[in-house]
C-alpha cells in the first residue's frame, strides 16, 4: 500500500514536471519555426522564382537592382541611360506580348518554338528587356541573361519599399513597416501615459474605497473588450471624426490607430502603475506629510520618484502591447506601406501586414518567408520589451530621496 | 507670517486644481469605456433577436444570422480550454510546489513571462507553421484550438502559481506533519483552498480566448461557411473574425453594418458576462483574487 502510494507520488511529480516544461518548449518551438520558415528568404533570387530577365546581346547593362527592375516594369524608368546603359528607350516584354512580335506559325503548333522566337525578338529589338520563364531562355538562347541578384539581409532590413506582389521583382523592404509600427505605438503611448498615470494616481492615492471598487472592474472591462470590437468602433466612430476634424481625404490614419491603441494600452498601464504607486512604504509618505508637505507635494516628490521603475515598466509594457496589436490597427490605419512623415497619414504596421497578406502568400514562396521574418522581428521586439521590463523591475527603488 | 499663509493657500489651491485634473482624466477614461459600450449596445440591440442568434448568414452576409459563428467560437473556446487548462494548472502546481529553485525553474519562469508578452499574431504564424502545415491539420478547429491554448497557457500558469503561493506555508507543514504525503497535501489541502482564485482566473482567460482574432486567422476560420462543423478537422466561422470580415471586406459594407453592430454586441455581451461571472464568483468565495 505504502509502496503504491510512493509510486503514485513519483508519477505525479513527473507528470507535473513535464507539463512545466511544455511552456519552455513552446517558446523554443516558436523561435525554431519562425526562423526556419523565415530564414529561407535570404539567398532567394530577387526576381520571381523560375523566371529570368534577358536583354539584347549588345546591351552593356549586366545587372539591375530590384528597385530598378520594378521601376522599369512600372514604366517609371524608360531609358537605359537611367540605369547605366546606352541612351536608348526601354521596351518591356512579357511572355504574353509574344503574339505582337511573332505569328502563330512561327511559334509552332505546340508552342515549342518559343525559345527561338524569343532569341529572334530580342536580337531585333536592341532596347528590349524580356521577363520570361527560365526554360524558354535556356539552350540556344542568343539574348543576354541579366545576372541574378539575391535578396540579402541588407535589402530586407534597409529596403525602403514594400511591394511584395510586384512583378517581376517583389520589393521586401521593411523600413516603412517598422517606421509605421513605431509611429503608431509611440503616438499611442504619448496619449495613453498621461491618462493612465492620472487614473493610477487617482486610484491609489485619492479615490475612496467605493470609487476604487467601481473603477477597478471598469479598467478590467476595458482590457476585456476584444480587439476587433475596438477596431470596429475605431472604423465607424474615430475614423470619420478624424476625417472631418482634420479635413483629410481619408480618416484611416496613424492617428486613428494611435487613439485606439491608447485606449487598449490603458488597462496595462493603469494596473502596473497603480501597483507600483501602492507599494510606496506608508512610513515614507507619512514622514513627508509630517514635515508639512501637502498631499500633492508628497505624491510628486516622494511617491512618484519612489515608484518610477514601476511606472517605467508600465510604459514599456504598454508599448509592447501596442507594437503587437493586430486587428484593431489593421482596421483603422489605412495600411499604406509608405514611410510616414506625420501621424495624419495612412500607415501600416508589422502585425497588420502579416494579418493582411499571409492569406494570399503561397506557402514556401518568398512573400510567405518575408512575412515570417516580420514575425521574427515582432518576436524579437516583444522579447526585448519583456526582458527590459524584468530588468527595470529587478532594480530596487532607491531608499533615499 | 502673512506671506507664509499666502504660500500655503496658493499651494492648497494648486493642489486642488491638480486633483481635479486627475479626477477629470479618470472620468474621461471611464467615459471612453461607456462611450464604446453604449455605442455598440445602442446600435446592436435593434439587430439582435432570436432569428439573428440562430439563423444562417444570407445575402452576402448582409442579412440572416450568425449562428455558425457562435457555434464556431464555442468549439474553439472549448477546444483550447480542454488543452490549456490541464497543462497550465499542472505546470502551475509544479512551479509552485515541486520545482527546486535552480536555473531550470528560473528559465521556465522567464519563458512563461516572455510567452505572455508575445503578440497574438505571432502565435497565429506559429500555429500555421506547426499545426496547419507541419502536422497537417489544415485550417481546422483543432489547429485553432491548439494555437489559442498556447496563447492562454501563460495566464493559466501564472494564475495557478499565484493562487498556490498565496496560501500560508503553515497549511503545508500542518498537513505533512499529520502524515499526509505531498500529493495528498496538494489534492486535499492546497487545491481546495486555491480553487476560487484559480477558477476566477480561468474564467477570465476564457474571455480573452473568445475575442481573439489574429491567432485563428490562418489556423481555423473560414470567410463564409453556412453549415455547422461536424468534426474537429473542420473549418469554422468565428465571431471575432466574422465581425472583421463584415466590417471591412464585404461586397456591400453599408448593408452589412447592422449585422456588424449585432455581432459586436454579442462579443461584448460575452465579455461582460464573463467579467460579471468572475466578479460574482470572487464575491461568492469572499476571497481577494489577484488578476494580472
Amino acid at each position: 500500500m505504502k509502496r503504491l502510494k510512493k509510486i503514485a507520488e513519483a508519477i505525479a511529480e513527473r507528470v507535473l514536471m513535464v507539463s512545466g516544461f511544455i511552456t519552455s518548449l513552446v517558446i523554443v518551438l516558436i523561435v525554431l519555426f519562425l526562423f526556419r520558415e523565415g530564414a529561407g528568404l535570404f539567398g532567394k533570387p530577387d526576381v520571381e522564382e523560375g523566371y529570368v530577365l534577358a536583354v539584347n546581346r549588345k546591351n552593356p547593362v549586366e545587372k539591375l537592382s530590384p528597385r530598378q527592375i520594378m521601376e522599369i516594369f512600372d514604366g517609371e524608368i524608360t531609358d537605359w541611360k537611367q540605369v547605366g546603359g546606352a541612351e536608348e528607350g526601354i521596351v518591356v516584354f512579357r511572355l504574353n506580348d509574344i503574339t505582337d512580335y511573332a505569328t502563330e506559325e512561327e511559334l509552332g503548333p505546340e508552342l515549342d518554338s518559343i525559345p527561338q522566337c524569343l532569341s529572334r525578338i530580342l536580337s531585333e529589338n536592341s532596347g528590349m528587356i524580356a521577363y520570361v520563364p527560365k526554360q524558354y531562355a535556356a539552350d540556344g538562347f542568343t539574348g543576354k541573361r541579366l545576372a541574378e541578384g539575391k535578396i540579402t539581409p541588407r535589402s530586407f532590413f534597409g529596403g525602403r519599399e514594400w511591394y511584395p506582389t510586384a512583378q517581376p521583382s517583389p520589393q521586401f523592404g521593411v523600413v516603412p513597416l517598422i517606421m509605421g509600427t513605431l509611429w503608431v505605438s509611440l503616438g499611442a503611448i504619448l496619449i495613453a501615459l498621461p491618462f493612465g498615470l492620472a487614473v493610477a494616481i487617482y486610484m491609489a492615492e485619492l479615490a475612496g474605497e467605493r470609487i476604487r471598487r467601481a473603477l477597478k472592474p471598469a479598467v478590467e472591462l476595458l482590457a476585456g473588450i476584444p480587439s476587433v470590437v475596438y477596431g470596429f468602433f475605431g472604423l465607424v466612430v474615430v475614423v470619420p471624426l478624424i476625417q472631418r476634424g482634420f479635413g483629410l481625404p481619408v480618416g484611416e490614419t496613424g492617428l486613428a490607430g494611435s487613439l485606439i491603441l491608447a485606449v487598449m494600452a490603458l488597462p496595462t498601464i493603469i494596473t502596473v502603475a497603480e501597483d507600483a504607486i501602492r507599494n510606496t512604504p506608508r512610513a515614507m509618505k507619512e514622514s513627508s506629510l509630517a514635515l508639512g508637505a501637502t498631499h500633492w507635494q508628497t505624491i510628486r516628490r516622494v511617491v512618484l520618484p519612489y515608484s518610477v521603475s514601476g511606472i517605467t515598466a508600465a510604459a514599456v509594457l504598454g508599448i509592447g502591447r501596442a507594437i503587437g496589436e493586430t486587428m484593431a490597427v489593421l482596421m483603422v490605419t489605412g495600411n499604406a506601406a509608405v514611410i510616414p512623415h506625420t501621424l495624419l497619414e495612412p500607415m501600416r504596421t508589422i502585425p497588420a501586414t502579416i494579418a493582411a497578406e499571409l492569406g494570399e502568400a503561397p506557402s514556401g514562396g518568398a512573400h510567405y518567408e518575408a512575412l515570417f521574418l516580420l514575425g521574427c522581428i515582432l518576436f524579437v521586439l516583444t522579447l526585448a520589451v519583456s526582458l527590459s521590463v524584468e530588468f527595470i523591475s529587478a532594480r530596487r527603488p532607491k531608499q533615499t530621496i | 507670517m502673512a506671506s507664509a499663509d499666502k504660500t500655503a493657500r496658493r499651494k492648497r489651491r494648486s493642489e486642488k486644481a491638480v486633483f481635479w485634473l486627475l479626477r477629470l482624466m479618470s472620468l474621461a477614461v471611464v467615459g471612453v469605456l461607456f462611450w464604446i459600450l453604449g455605442f455598440i449596445v445602442v446600435k446592436g440591440i435593434e439587430v439582435i433577436d432570436w432569428q439573428f442568434l440562430t439563423g444562417m448568414p444570407k445575402e452576402g452576409m448582409t442579412e440572416g444570422g450568425i449562428f455558425p459563428a457562435i457555434v464556431g467560437t464555442l468549439c474553439l473556446v472549448a477546444g483550447s480550454v480542454v488543452i490549456a487548462f490541464p497543462i497550465g494548472v499542472m505546470s502551475g502546481i509544479y512551479i509552485s510546489e515541486y520545482a527546486p529553485d535552480n536555473w531550470l525553474v528560473k528559465f521556465i519562469r522567464v519563458m512563461t513571462n516572455n510567452l505572455s508578452g508575445v503578440p497574438s499574431i505571432v502565435f497565429g504564424l506559429f500555429g500555421m507553421a506547426l499545426f496547419v502545415n507541419t502536422l497537417g491539420f489544415g485550417d481546422s478547429i483543432i489547429a485553432g484550438s491548439c494555437t489559442l491554448a498556447l496563447l492562454v497557457l501563460p495566464v493559466v500558469i501564472r494564475t495557478t502559481e499565484e493562487a498556490l503561493r498565496a496560501i500560508d506555508h503553515s497549511y503545508r507543514v500542518g498537513s505533512l506533519a499529520l502524515g499526509a504525503t505531498k500529493l495528498q497535501t496538494i489534492r486535499k489541502v492546497l487545491l481546495p483552498m486555491a480553487f476560487p482564485n484559480i477558477v476566477t482566473g480561468l474564467i477570465l482567460s476564457v474571455g480573452r480566448i473568445s475575442g481573439e482574432t489574429a491567432p485563428i486567422l490562418f489556423t481555423a476560420v473560414a470567410y463564409f461557411l453556412p453549415k455547422l462543423p461536424t468534426s474537429i478537422f473542420d473549418q469554422v466561422m468565428a465571431l471575432p473574425y466574422h465581425l472583421y470580415v463584415i466590417a471591412t471586406s464585404g461586397t456591400d459594407l453599408e448593408a452589412a453594418r447592422p449585422m456588424a453592430y449585432g455581432t459586436a454586441l454579442v462579443l461584448i455581451l460575452i465579455v461582460l458576462f464573463i467579467n460579471l461571472l468572475a466578479g460574482g464568483l470572487r464575491r461568492y468565495f469572499g476571497n481577494k483574487v489577484k488578476t494580472n
